[in-house]
């Protein structure tokens, strides 16, 4: 039952990807911009599962992470500085920047890392406004052009939609690479016991700082590539809401599972657009769905999965049981 | 000096609705462990159902902000509490996160879907007069705020200090089980503490509302307001809250004249980080055994 | 030669309250040293200043003859000092399997090395070794969540053994287990001993557990040594029955 289970679920995953890579051939162009932002917005969350879900330390900075990015690619455009390149620095700095961040959460945990990480979101966001010689101010950078990767010109919805997928692809594999490794039974040890962690001689503060990076990291390479796919960024975008419907992303999804945060930036990026129908009324039904989700499975969709297979396993269980307990009723009589 | 004068009463007056905002906030962190990020946008409604009740129901101003407090309590309190809270607390903090930070979205959606979009003036309970004190001009809607907020918070105090129901609540908020021990209706305590906050915000909803205009957007930056004045004052004391956003409206104001404008919203922020690396259990909040 | 653990003259004040009160004592290689004393006696506290969890007030804990008094229990740890905890200590997430490669891993290489090594660090085998001695193999792929309290608290107990080290401080292992478990554990504890040249040193209240398990037990009264010597001599100490029996 369990490994039939499993199948089913490689089975979805595979059709999903399947579903992924043919919808160009049915979407409008609006729909694969969509998609697209489905994409680059799943990088960001994958890194805040990977801090938040894996390693158990609440983040309310992922936005800035993804401005950070953002703002990294388009400022080093004028400059000629080819794509790869930027992208590259955007992940590194965004890297840096959230170890240092990190540093608060070895003294403060749960909701005051909340407010400290939620306090850098406001700070990051006021430098992005104010300091106009760099980033622009409120008017922001406009005109930030698609990259030409090898040849392959990214600058059309289309290619630009496989560019996002195929980011999207690397980034998954890296972080299953280093949650399948001996790093994300480290991860997981700091997020259920940190004192039982630390005494089976894993550096929990290495760990942390490291939990802390890598996510902002991937914030920054989703901001990175969020630059180009909108091609004009603003301040407003990597404020506090942002890192709230990031956050969503993941409990949403389903905090601390793999396909979690993939799930949850479906709901939060494709889910308004098809509530689109009730016109003014999208938010709010948007609103309604969540606070529902959230009450009757609150640990994410991923979540309630679980639960449905641990239930058929249950069921599948005792039903042999009843029919082996039948067997030995039936016994006697046969006989 | 005149021109600090202003400045401080101000500050004071706009710190005196960030504490009543945060002490309603820290009350139902304390006893339910709620991190409200709706606190912003349950200030910003109240004004909206005194509005409809004039609007709809034809009422004089006085008896609409009567209503106005009975539906914030019923719904900001009493459904809020069984609503949201309830069912979800068991889950732990983080969905119940969320599921407020949705909330905040639907009350902001509903007031400008159902509502309105505009700004709308509102009535204010006082004429609008500027008044000359040693060269500083203030207005009577400052004076009013700090007079309100003064007898509201004061009250509350009186409340939770001198009485056995306010004592009965603290006991609640300090350690459910021992309470229930004592025999407190522990209960009835939680769901006070939803029915003050929801008092407490339509309070601070009619006082803000003639100076600030009834938006749908005004909830944002009080809601921020509300977590950093009761994280700065302590987060384990409703005087941690009564301090916090006292000195949160001081310092806002003082730096914004005397720093930098466009970095007005930072200082706080600075202040928010330095109380939790340095001091975390607050300005007036008393240090949290730490069990290992 | 130098003691595999050195405590000398350890004090520990919380505020007014001398918790531990300049204790010192020696532990050599292949002994199991029981620590007993009634509540309150500072045991924990000692144990906790010994392991780094706590910063005594003074003197100093030496293991292998350098000092490692304030060292991190993470650096402890690859020093070779592994603990169990007195409250169940597993990560119920983890598989049986997984929690036992976790005790291990981090002495395993460095972080980088283990980041583009094998997944399992090369434990396997090790871990199922560890989980066949523990007689637990059909609960190896199991999350420890699942299993019953006494099989936590053998998990607890294995996976202190997992990076072969060279001290184990055992905090009331026989804390809510039952008999026929408590038999079980005894028995590996003292294979480890004899075979794997492992040296303990055990709290415990269950006083037979101790006496039939210690090569030497340490009294602790009100923080401080009240008696020290083999079993059968603590056992007959007027003093520590005056201690345990009360006044």
């Amino acid at each position: 039952m369990k490994t039939l289970l499993k199948y089913a679920q490689v089975a979805l995953v595979v059709l999903a990807i399947a579903a992924l890579l043919a919808a160009p051939l049915v979407l409008k162009p609006y729909g694969i911009f969509v998609l697209s932002q489905w994409a680059v917005m799943a990088i960001a969350a994958v890194g805040l599962n990977l801090t938040l879900g894996y390693a158990g330390q609440i983040s309310l900075a992922q936005a800035s992470f993804v401005g950070i990015g953002a703002y990294t690619v388009a400022l080093l455009q004028p400059f000629g500085v080819p794509f790869a390149l930027a992208f590259v620095a955007a992940g590194l700095l965004s890297f840096a920047i959230g170890w240092v961040l990190g540093y608060p959460a070895l003294r403060v945990q749960h909701h005051y890392l909340a407010f400290v990480t939620l306090a850098f979101t406001t700070l990051v966001f006021l430098v992005m406004r104010n300091e106009e010689w760099l980033t622009g101010g409120i008017y922001g950078i406009s005109n930030i052009k698609r990259p030409i990767i090898l040849g392959w010109s990214t600058v059309k919805p289309v290619p630009f939609y496989y560019f996002a997928l195929g980011m999207l692809a690397l980034v998954t594999a890296i972080v299953w690479w280093l949650l399948r490794s001996p790093w994300g039974r480290a991860f997981t040890a700091l997020r259920e016991n940190p004192i039982r962690a630390l005494s089976l001689g894993i550096d929990t503060r290495r760990y942390t700082l490291f939990a802390f990076a890598f996510g902002s990291a991937l914030g920054g390479l989703s901001g990175a590539m969020h630059a180009p796919l909108v091609q004009f960024i603003e301040p407003t975008s990597f404020g506090l809401s942002l890192s709230l419907t990031l956050l969503l992303m993941v409990i949403v999804g389903g905090s601390g599972y793999f396909l979690g945060p993939f799930v949850g930036a479906l709901v939060a990026v494709i889910m308004p657009e098809w509530l689109r129908f009730a016109d003014g009324l999208y938010l709010i039904a948007y609103a309604l769905l969540v606070l529902l989700l959230m009450t009757f499975c609150p640990s994410g969709i991923l979540g309630l999965f679980g639960r449905l297979a641990n239930l058929i396993e249950t069921r599948a269980a005792s039903a042999r049981r009843q029919s082996l307990s039948a067997k030995l009723d039936q016994k006697p009589v046969s006989s | 000096m005149s021109a600090f004068l202003q400045l401080l009463i101000s500050g004071l007056a706009t710190g005196a609705i960030y504490a009543i905002v945060a002490v309603g906030f820290t009350l139902i962190w304390q006893t339910s462990q709620t991190i409200n990020f709706a606190q912003g946008e349950f200030v910003m409604i109240p004004a909206f159902f005194v509005l409809a009740a004039m609007k709809l129901g034809g009422l004089p101003f006085w008896a609409a902000c009567l209503v106005g407090l009975a539906v914030s309590v019923f719904v900001l309190g009493v459904m809020f509490k069984q609503a949201i809270v309830d069912p979800m607390l068991k889950h732990g903090v983080l969905p119940l996160v969320i599921s407020t930070i949705a909330l905040s979205l639907l009350l902001k959606e509903s007031a400008k879907e159902f509502y309105s979009s505009q700004a709308q003036p509102f009535p204010s309970l006082v004429p609008s007069v500027d008044l000359n004190l040693f060269g500083a001009v203030i207005s009577t809607q400052s004076l009013l705020v700090l007079g309100v907020a003064f007898v509201t918070v004061g009250g509350l105090n009186l409340l939770l200090n001198r009485t056995r129901f306010g004592r009965a609540m603290q006991a609640t908020a300090q350690n459910r089980s021992v309470a229930r021990i004592l025999g407190v209706p522990v209960e009835r305590m939680v769901l006070a503490t939803f029915v003050i906050n929801g008092l407490l915000v339509a309070i601070a909803s009619i006082l803000i509302s003639p100076i600030y205009l009834v938006k749908f957007t005004n909830g944002e930056t009080l809601g921020l307001a509300a977590f950093i004045a009761a994280i700065v004052g302590g987060f384990n004391q409703v005087r941690g809250a009564i301090v916090g956003g006292l000195v949160l409206g001081v310092v806002d104001n003082l730096s914004a004249a005397y720093i930098s404008a466009q970095y007005r919203g930072a200082f706080p922020l600075f202040l928010l980080i330095a109380v939790i690396l340095l001091k975390p259990e607050g300005l007036v909040g008393r240090r949290e055994e730490r069990t290992v | 030669m130098s003691h595999v653990l050195e405590v000398r003259n350890v004090a520990k004040r919380f505020g007014g309250v001398t918790a531990v009160d300049d204790v010192s004592f020696c532990v050599d290689e292949g002994e199991i040293l029981g620590i007993i004393g009634p509540n309150g006696s500072g045991k924990s506290t000692l144990f906790n200043c010994v392991l780094g969890q706590l910063r005594p007030t003074s003197g100093e804990v030496l293991v292998d003859g350098r000092s490692v008094t304030g060292m991190r229990p993470c650096d402890l740890n690859r020093l070779g000092v592994s603990r169990t905890f007195q409250l169940l200590q597993v990560f119920p997430q983890l598989s049986v399997r997984d929690n036992l490669i976790l005790a291990a891993q981090e002495h395993q290489g460095t972080m980088l090395s283990r980041l583009f090594g094998r997944p399992d660090a090369g434990l396997t085998a090790d871990a199922e070794q560890m989980i066949s001695f523990f007689g637990m193999s059909h609960l190896a792929g199991e999350m420890a969540g699942g299993l019953s309290y006494g099989q936590q608290k053998l998990l607890d107990a294995a996976m202190a053994f997992m990076a072969g080290p060279r001290l184990v401080l055992l905090d009331e292992p026989a804390g809510g287990v039952n008999l026929t478990m408590l038999g079980h554990l005894k028995e590996r504890l003292k294979t480890l001993n004899s075979e794997r040249k492992a040296t303990f040193v055990v709290i415990e209240h269950n006083m037979e557990f101790v006496m039939s398990l210690c090569t030497r037990v340490l009294v602790l009264a009100e923080g401080k040594i009240l008696a020290e010597g083999k079993p059968a001599e603590v056992r007959s100490n007027p003093k520590v029955i005056e201690a345990y029996l009360g006044h």
